[in-house]
């Protein structure tokens, strides 16, 4: 359960964002407004890398925990981006094992891992890939996959479809609230695009707090 | 954490406490003995002339260089001819100045390469001819030398500024409105430009005023340059001797901060001169044939007279005998390289212990204040920005030859070590300029992606940063060991005359008359920076052979 408890966020006393709400495991709630409107603030708040120009009050709790003040490392909140953000000097592997806990112990069990994980996004054999050489489907999919394997308590999702053609986006944004379901992870999207928000299937509010018809 | 938070004032005092305390070492015995030491400079007949020297040399060094730098750019900017000037710059940089210099006088000393070439079917000379252009006594040589050393400096911190005043945009709309190259560059991204690299130029007009090496080599001799006095008089020894040489530093100083502050005013002219014309709004497309030729042969002159030069250091060092009107030697041989190559090891292996330990320290230094400035979100100020410049600003003559006194109080002069830690105030501005760019233009996100998987500060940092700049490291690696390699006057004075590196080797040599020998400690001063070079290019190369964006291949 991630829960907001009057998230403020201010800058040069201009209120960006205000936020209170709960979101159940497997829950995907959406932060909706135009760019500019502080949802990526929001976002940045949660994860812990506001920069230093914004202020904040209110609290974060992640399963019953603060998280408000902790470094981003010990938050396990998962985040993926508009781009993918693959690391470029590291393989498809050694992305994913940058993400898998160092708790999976010895070589061939994190090949092992790594492996499965690959599998079972239908990405059989890409663990040597130069990650620039993968399509634009395949690099959200393992972006996805570097998030899910760091067993996040929470996931982010700032516009991570929005560079996505339309037939791909479609594809891409259900595996994405497929496996947050499965792995029973409240999700937050953020995005300006209503039918991302449609297709999240959970509450829609602006960064200040407001409920959004769609 | 708290170990980074030290990283940057102890790299600013690094850099400011020898230069601080440099001259002040150097005012005491110029002010000392009831200013004994300026009375004795003032009775010296050669003063007046010494400085007009030093002022003339390096005002017109600086001039020329700046000029043609802005030419090259106005001319060039988006042609093909600039893609290969661009190739060009680092490899020329890397030449240290007394190498480009030696190779410079090798071309044009009467008995040169350019005399043999022309002689005798052009010029009719059997022997060489009685002519002073080699160290000629209005220092037009030493100008010369200067700005063949200066373009290529100018070009690339021009070239590093480009993109931020998004010149390219600005040229493409200045010649939709029908304005001539020259006048569209000059009009529009000049003033913007010449913002970013104004404190590189006052390093080349305090650099110009007061080289040493290149004054040696290439300057007029009775009397020399001011700074080449100081460095003769200081190897005399004698206190009353140094007094006068510190004296002079004190004075040279002044020379130097005066002549930056005309460069000051002129700065302030032509803004509003570039400013008032901008209102006529000349388009001047007759100005693009004449400059565009003016800049084909300035830069031809400057890559020629350096790559020549360095062609007939390299000749020489495996030249058999060789006559005078003959283009070529009658044969080539290893004998040179032979018979010197135990001193040639011997120095070298110093050169390169010296730039290696100055380097390296300076890289450890440079990564540490950028990752504090991360961590700690410091903004950098334009205070500490021209901290960085300090000892590139400061005529090194003007506080070496106190700090070599204090050294000597200290007993701290004369090792390796010493060399090494005064190189040190030297190298990391250049290896910090070089480095600051590519870490701070790093992508953050990657950083928050990471953090957001449970990496923590350390591991983002030697996983993910550092391999992914490794090959901006590896480039101010091998500026750092160009820098060192090409230090004279801190190897000669800190060193105390028993620190011998091939610079201050190949000076010594210059003034006798073995040429092939010189040739071959020039060509070797040549070689280990371009070496650096090449393995700074050669390592990500094969380190990312497999990795596409990491080649800059999207």
């Amino acid at each position: 359960m991630l829960e907001l408890e009057a998230l403020r966020i201010t800058r040069d006393d201009r209120l960006l964002v205000d936020l209170t709400l709960a979101i159940r495991p497997g829950q995907v709630v959406t932060i909706m407004g135009p760019s500019g409107s502080g949802k990526s603030t929001a976002l940045a708040a949660i994860t812990g890398t506001l920069a230093p120009a914004f202020a904040r009050t209110g609290r974060i709790i992640l399963n019953g925990n603060d998280i408000s003040s902790l470094p981003t490392r010990l938050r396990r909140v998962g985040l993926m981006f508009q781009e993918p953000v693959l690391f470029p000097h590291l393989s498809v592997a050694g992305n994913l094992a940058f993400g898998l806990p160092s708790s999976v112990r010895g070589r061939q069990a994190r090949q092992a891992r790594i492996a499965a994980a690959l599998a079972s996004a239908g990405l059989d054999g890409l663990a040597d890939r130069d990650p620039a050489t993968l399509s634009g489907g395949q690099k959200a999919r393992v972006a996805l996959l570097r998030t899910l394997l760091a067993e996040p308590a929470a996931l982010l999702l700032d516009e991570p479809f929005s560079r996505l053609d339309a037939a791909l986006r479609a594809q891409i944004r259900q595996s994405v609230f497929d496996s947050a379901r499965q792995a029973g992870i409240p999700t937050l999207l953020v995005t300006h695009d209503a039918e991302d928000a449609r297709a999240a299937g959970g509450p829609v509010l602006s960064p200040l707090g407001g409920t959004l018809p769609l | 954490m708290t170990l980074l938070r030290l990283a940057p004032p102890l790299t600013l005092g690094l850099m400011a406490v020898p230069v601080a305390a440099g001259l002040a070492g150097t005012a005491l015995p110029a002010f000392g003995n009831g200013g004994a030491g300026f009375a004795r400079l003032l009775d010296w007949p050669g003063l007046p002339r010494a400085a007009a020297l030093s002022i003339g040399t390096g005002l017109a060094a600086t001039v020329l260089s700046l000029a043609l730098t802005v030419l090259i750019l106005a001319a060039f900017a988006g042609t093909p001819a600039f893609a290969r000037i661009r190739r060009l710059i680092a490899p020329l940089l890397s030449v240290p100045h007394a190498a480009a210099a030696l190779g410079l006088a090798f071309l044009i000393a009467p008995s040169g390469w350019i005399a043999r070439a022309l002689s005798p079917e052009v010029t009719g000379w059997e022997t060489p001819p009685d002519l002073l252009i080699l160290n000629d006594p209005f220092g037009l040589s030493l100008t010369l030398g200067l700005v063949a050393k200066e373009v290529p400096f100018l070009l690339l911190m021009a070239l590093a500024a480009l993109p931020q005043v998004d010149a390219d945009r600005r040229l493409t709309i200045a010649a939709t409105l029908g304005y001539g190259r020259i006048a569209g560059f000059v009009l529009t991204v000049l003033p913007a430009l010449y913002r970013q690299f104004r404190l590189p130029t006052y390093a080349v007009l305090a650099y110009g005023m007061t080289t040493v090496d290149m004054a040696l080599i290439l300057g007029p001799t009775l009397p020399p340059t001011l700074s080449a006095q100081i460095t003769l008089w200081m190897s005399e020894g004698g206190l009353a001797r140094r007094d006068m040489a510190a004296a002079a530093a004190i004075l040279q100083l002044g020379l130097a901060l005066c002549a930056l502050t005309l460069w000051h005013c002129v700065e302030i002219v032509a803004r509003h001169l570039i400013r008032a014309t901008a209102f006529h709004a000349p388009r001047l497309p007759q100005l693009d044939r004449p400059a565009t030729l003016a800049a084909h042969l300035g830069s031809l002159a400057v890559a020629g007279s350096l790559i020549l030069g360095l062609a007939a250091l390299s000749l020489w060092s495996v030249a058999g005998p060789w006559q005078f009107p003959d283009a070529l030697p009658e044969s080539l041989t290893l004998r040179t390289w032979d018979s010197a190559a135990p001193a040639l090891a011997a120095t070298a292996g110093t050169t390169l212990g010296i730039a290696l330990a100055a380097t390296a320290t300076a890289i450890a230094l440079t990564l540490a204040c950028l990752q504090a400035e991360t961590a700690e979100h410091l903004v950098p100020t334009s205070r500490a920005l021209t901290l960085l410049y300090l000892p590139l600003i400061v005529p090194q003559i003007a506080f070496l030859p106190g700090l070599q006194t204090l050294a000597l109080r200290l007993g701290l002069d004369g090792t390796a070590l010493a060399v090494a830690t005064i190189h040190l105030t030297f190298v990391l501005p250049y290896v910090f300029l070089s480095l600051a760019g590519p870490f701070r233009a790093w992508d953050g996100r990657i950083a928050t992606t990471a953090a957001t998987l449970g990496a923590s500060e350390g591991r983002i940092f030697w996983r993910l940063r550092l391999p992914m700049l490794a090959g901006p490291v590896l480039t101010a690696f091998a500026v750092g060991i160009a820098v060192s390699i090409g230090q004279y006057l801190p190897t000669l004075l800190i060193g105390g005359g028993r620190v011998e590196t091939l610079t201050t080797e190949a000076v010594a040599l210059s003034s006798g008359g073995n040429r092939r020998l010189i040739g071959a400690y020039a060509v070797l001063q040549l070689l280990l920076p371009a070496f650096a070079f090449a393995l700074a290019t050669a390592i990500p190369a094969v380190l990312w052979r497999n990795r596409q964006q990491m080649r800059g291949l999207h």
